[in-house]
């Protein structure tokens, strides 16, 4: 399994992603630059978080029509993981491989700190035996998702909200959900289930001396799956 | 050269909490009469020539986001 990370101009967890999926999921990550017109060989994506392009316009905007962009999407459509975390969220969802917007958190304040998720769906490549609920950290300013109600409806009819926020015992309550995310969506699932989209940061959760291990459950899948 | 005016704003349905922590500074400055504020972009482009077609695929494309934002645009000058 090679997953290619990409690098954005203003990216800045494409080292964290690096590093978790070399050292802790024993998959060869390699660095992408976005200009990059071929991923050929690859069978996997990190999109990292950060603030590509300083975020001007909106989040992910521009990053979402970098050259790379067109590989990640034939990566996505022929079944291969691909995961964007944060800003990388951003990118998936101004690319249009995933549904949805995120926008300025509703307390306003960028949140730094740790939060707890539950996989809603148990079926995809991302979420199979995630059955406890998992803690990891948030660092983001815009992580509010919204989509039409017509498009929730959608989700939730094809069990595609893949994580939402909950308290640490699981309970679904407005304290635990920090940036006022309709229906306290964290992380949202392409059809297929291959492409996941998620604000809390699951490659910054793969090793004790961070905190957590919990990011594992999720980054498995690059090694898990092989498409 | 003709200018482009892009006047791109969040959706009425969509909570602006920029645009609320603007009425509730306005409301202590001062300003109680302000019951919101929303906040929009105004994108301004220098082109050759004018063509409204081409500034609507500028906005789809690129200026503005259909699933949180609406768009107008006008030529000046």
């Amino acid at each position: 399994m090679r997953v290619a990370v990409i690098r954005f101009p203003g990216a800045n967890c494409d080292q964290d992603g690096y590093f978790a999926l070399n050292d802790e999921l024993g998959v060869k990550a390699e660095y992408v630059w976005h200009e990059a017109t071929s991923l050929a060989g690859f069978d996997g994506a990190f999109l990292p978080g950060g603030f590509s392009y300083g975020d001007y316009l909106r989040c992910g905007a521009m990053a979402a029509r970098s050259p790379v962009m067109d590989e990640v999407r034939r990566l996505g459509k022929a079944g291969y993981p691909v995961i964007g975390v944060c800003n990388g969220f951003q990118v998936l969802c101004e690319a249009g491989l995933l549904p949805g917007a995120l926008l300025l958190n509703a307390q306003q304040k960028f949140l730094c700190q740790d939060v707890y998720i539950e996989a809603v769906n148990r079926n995809s490549m991302w979420t199979r035996g995630v059955d406890r609920i998992l803690r990891m950290p948030i660092a983001h300013g815009e992580g509010r998702y919204v989509c039409e109600a017509e498009t929730l409806h959608r989700l939730e009819q094809d069990d595609r909200v893949a994580f939402r926020y909950v308290s640490p015992t699981g309970q679904r309550v407005d304290e635990w959900n920090p940036n006022g995310s309709t229906d306290a969506i964290a992380g949202v699932l392409n059809e297929a289930g291959n492409i996941l989209g998620l604000m809390p940061h699951p490659e910054r959760a793969c090793r004790e001396l961070t905190g957590s291990v919990d990011g594992v459950l999720i980054l498995r899948a690059f090694s898990l799956v092989h498409a | 050269m003709p200018k482009v005016r892009v006047y791109v704003t969040l959706k009425p349905s969509l909570l602006d909490s920029a645009g609320r922590t603007v009425s509730d500074a306005l409301g202590k400055l001062g300003f109680p009469e302000v019951k919101g504020a929303r906040i929009g972009k105004l994108i301004e482009l220098d082109v050759a020539a004018y063509d409204e077609g081409k500034v609507k695929a500028m906005c789809d494309k690129l200026l503005a986001n259909p699933v949180i934002e609406d768009y107008r645009f006008e030529e000046v000058g």
